[in-house]
């Protein structure tokens, strides 16, 4: 009974978010782009609503959290209630503080990360397309060398080498994402590169920087946009794997992945709160893809 | 002499949709064919030549509906027969030839297994029959080797052959009707006149009626009886063939006759140091030679024509005069200066003094930059213009090209038509301020009013701007109007050059005189005559 009472006020609280979302983007967007909003499905305003609470919580932080992000406010593992509304965990931590500000840090980096592979895997995967010959066998051969590695097992190996700080955690996952993402960025330029108007702008004299910014990347951009939805996904959960190993982010610091190892005990006691975390997680996930999904139907050109 | 109906369309209504909207592509047209009569459809592209013709079959397009009027072949209501009925009708009693029978034909199987294919399934023919009856029409079809050429995949024939093969196979089960769309639209002017020959024989042979559509009028005087015009949905006029050249009714078909009236002032000869001297030039890829001892001048403000079939190296001479193929043998000159063979190797002046325009407008604008900087760009980089100049110089080029520019500079190259994407292309050309354009094939993706407009346009900026062109083409109509001298090659070599009038008037190749004498003209006996000459020639001894 209680689960189809929750699937239930689960489907109502996505209707009412996502109509809610709706209506609101219809009415803030600038005129032209009001056919982009009337259209988007509903997944994709549920989707979009989600982010942006997360981001308004990750950037209010301080204001919105009760306590401090490391402050022992009780005893440890107290039950859901006032003042500690989602209870305390091993150390007498608030769990919703720490949930707070672990959107902070695991959405935080993630980000940073993903925009890092990013920038160097599609830089360097246009750069080969447009030149071609030997540099795009060397960088192709190395990045296929690079991806031969399993991606998890490979990161540990180097956190282990260079030690865990976030600064080497965030390197080293987008180093590992950038191979993925220069393989993308390759085989779609490789197809914009054979075009009339890259051969016009060779011609003209143009160099390999504008060449990339101009005329390949604005062409190029809905698959890597799409891709950079996916991507993000998965360097959040492989950021939370890391944590939940202990080579991730480290403690007091709050992160979703480690906070769902430090309360594991509690699962089995019946225990949800240590599966919050994971909630936030999976939400934020379902959340881009929903969001991705939309992008990449709409950069397709499928009209129903 | 009175014959049986075969087709009666009446009042065709037929609805296209964009978006949740429906829009008319066909506003009540009424059609009538008679067995074993040939009608020629004709109009721009996007007048519903096509949709007419496949809405003949009672089919529509996805996202296209019938909406009204009635289609009737011999008796039978296409609108309301149900799917399996005219399933059954297709291919067996009405069959349809594509404008690409290199798209139409399934490259994984062998020319013979497709053609027998339809008679076997609607029952007509047992497969051995089907077989033999195939070599029959290939012979028919004047292919050679009828015996063997059914045993090869769609790849190992030329375009011709393969138009002539699908034409067969639309035979094979001796329909009443054959819709052919744009047929030979893809082929070159030498390969047209065999396939036309062939079409009509065979159409003759059998008494098929054929429904013939083409934006070409002078391959439709040689092939219809009758003749329809369409613009936008609507028929213009209907009339038998001999009629309708010879007196036109409408406005509208008066304007599509006149359409090749535009013709260049003769001018000069040119004398001093041509522009661009292209002397003993051999180049290819590979180990293959695509050139062979290219040599030709381009004098300021005079229009060169390249002209020959595909495959004649038109486009590797433009190559290697842009650098992008550096040849292996000989020189390229830019006023009596040699220019290094690779344009990596050239300086910015020299790349900024011979610009190009490309064929397919489509792929030659990116797409995602706006008119101001896809026109700005060269004239900010060769010429150093900044803000305030730059953007007059913008508005400049815009108004040279006859584009409104407040109502165009911000424009992405999606919100404008064919036409005025190619002038887009000449106005990026122009914004570097050459001395040397190359158009590569710049009208061949146009209708032929809109051709005539940039055609008017670039005869007009040769002489206000000193340009020299080199035109490359392979429609010999378009030189005709536009060109100053002739280069004609085949295979990689020059065959003959010299002034248009002199080329035109007295060929003295053979290759020239077959290219010239196989562009069809709009006198419905032309082919006749042609065909009786060709046979007569070849029996001499």
């Amino acid at each position: 009974m209680t689960v189809v009472l929750s699937i239930l006020v689960a489907l109502g609280i996505f209707f009412v978010v996502g109509l809610a979302s709706r209506a609101g983007l219809r009415s803030l967007a600038p005129a032209h782009h009001k056919p982009t909003y009337r259209d988007m499905p509903l997944t994709a305003s549920f989707g979009l609503a989600v982010i942006v609470f997360y981001i308004a919580v990750a950037i209010l932080a301080p204001v919105v959290a009760p306590y401090g992000e490391g402050e022992v406010t009780g005893a440890q593992f107290l039950p859901w209630g006032a003042p500690n509304y989602l209870g305390t965990d091993k150390l007498g931590r608030d769990m919703l503080t720490r949930l707070i500000y672990g959107a902070r840090n695991t959405v935080g980096i993630a980000f940073v990360t993903t925009a890092l592979a990013f920038m160097v895997g599609s830089f360097l995967g246009i750069w080969a397309a447009l030149v071609g010959g030997w540099l795009d066998q060397w960088l192709s051969r190395f990045v296929d060398a690079l991806m031969a590695i399993p991606a998890l097992i490979f990161s540990l190996l180097l956190l282990t080498i260079f030690g865990t700080s976030v600064l080497t955690l965030v390197l080293v996952i987008a180093a590992v994402d950038s191979t993925r993402v220069y393989r993308l960025a390759r085989s779609v330029a490789q197809g914009i590169v054979m075009m009339d108007y890259i051969e016009a702008a060779r011609l003209r004299g143009e160099g390999a920087w504008r060449l990339i910014r101009r005329e390949i990347l604005p062409n190029a951009m809905a698959p890597l946009v799409a891709e950079f939805g996916l991507r993000f996904c998965f360097v959040f959960l492989a950021i939370s794997a890391l944590s939940f190993l202990g080579l991730g982010i480290k403690p007091p610091t709050a992160d979703w992945g480690s906070m769902v190892r430090e309360n594991a005990t509690l699962i089995t006691f019946g225990d949800v709160t240590p599966l919050l975390p994971a909630g936030a997680i999976a939400l934020l996930t379902v959340a881009v893809n929903f969001v991705v999904d939309w992008q990449l139907h709409r950069a397709s050109g499928l009209k129903e | 002499m009175e014959k049986k109906t075969l087709l009666t369309i009446k009042d065709l209504q037929l609805e296209g949709r964009s978006g949740n909207a429906w829009h008319p592509i066909i506003k009540g047209v009424d059609l009538t064919l008679h067995k074993g009569e040939v009608l020629g459809l004709i109009g721009e592209s996007g007048a519903g030549k096509s949709t007419l013709g496949l809405a003949a079959m009672g089919f529509a397009r996805d996202g296209c509906r019938i909406s009204g009027g009635t289609i009737d072949f011999d008796g039978i209501d296409l609108r309301t027969a149900p799917e399996s009925l005219r399933r059954g009708l297709r291919g067996k009693r009405i069959a349809y030839v594509a404008q690409s029978a290199a798209a139409s034909f399934n490259p994984a199987h062998r020319l013979i297994n497709q053609y027998c294919e339809s008679p076997v399934v609607h029952g007509v023919m047992a497969r051995e029959k089907a077989e033999a009856d195939a070599v029959e029409l290939y012979g028919r079809m004047r292919l050679p080797n009828p015996d063997e050429i059914g045993f090869r995949y769609p790849h190992q024939v030329s375009g011709g052959q393969l138009q002539r093969a699908m034409t067969a196979m639309a035979m094979a089960c001796r329909p009443d009707l054959i819709i052919f769309d744009e047929p030979t639209t893809a082929l070159d002017v030498t390969t047209q006149i065999e396939v036309l020959a062939a079409i009509r024989d065979i159409v003759r042979q059998f008494g098929t009626a054929a429904i013939y559509i083409t934006h070409d009028l002078a391959v439709v005087a040689q092939m219809a009886d009758r003749i329809k015009v369409l613009l936008r949905g609507d028929e213009v006029e209907d009339a038998d063939t001999r009629s309708m050249l010879t007196a036109p009714r409408e406005e509208y078909t008066k304007s599509l006759w006149a359409v090749r009236s535009f013709a260049r002032a003769e001018q000069p000869t040119a004398t001093g140091t041509p522009v661009v001297s292209v002397r003993s030039v051999t180049a290819g890829y590979g180990a293959l030679d695509v050139l062979k001892d290219v040599s030709f001048d381009i004098h300021a403000r005079r229009t060169v024509a390249v002209v020959g079939e595909s495959g004649s190296g038109k486009s590797t001479t433009a190559r290697v005069i842009t650098g992008l193929l550096p040849q292996r043998n000989g020189q390229v000159l830019f006023n009596g200066n040699p220019l290094p063979p690779s344009f990596k190797a050239r300086s910015r002046n020299e790349l900024r003094q011979c610009q190009m325009i490309y064929q397919m407008a489509d792929t030659a604008l990116n797409p995602k930059l706006r008119l101001r900087e896809l026109i700005g760009r060269p004239a900010e980089m060769y010429l150093g213009l900044k803000g305030k100049a730059l953007e007059a110089r913008i508005r400049d080029l815009l108004a040279l090209i006859e584009l409104e520019p407040d109502r165009y500079i911000d424009r992405l190259p999606s919100e404008l038509s064919g036409g005025q994407k190619q002038r887009i292309g000449i106005a990026r050309a122009l914004a570097a301020e050459p001395q040397l354009i190359i158009c590569d094939e710049v009208t061949s993706a146009l209708d032929q009013i809109v051709q005539e407009g940039i055609l008017k346009l670039l005869d007009r900026l040769q002489g206000e701007l000193n340009l020299a062109y080199m035109f490359i083409t392979h429609d010999l109509a378009t030189v005709k109007s536009i060109a100053d001298e002739v280069v004609v090659m085949q295979q990689g070599v020059v065959v003959e050059r010299g002034p248009k009038a002199a080329i035109f008037a007295d060929p003295k190749e053979d290759y020239t005189n077959l290219l010239l004498s196989s562009v069809p003209e709009m006198d419905p006996d032309w082919l006749n005559r042609l065909l009786v000459k060709r046979s007569a020639k070849a029996q001499e001894p």
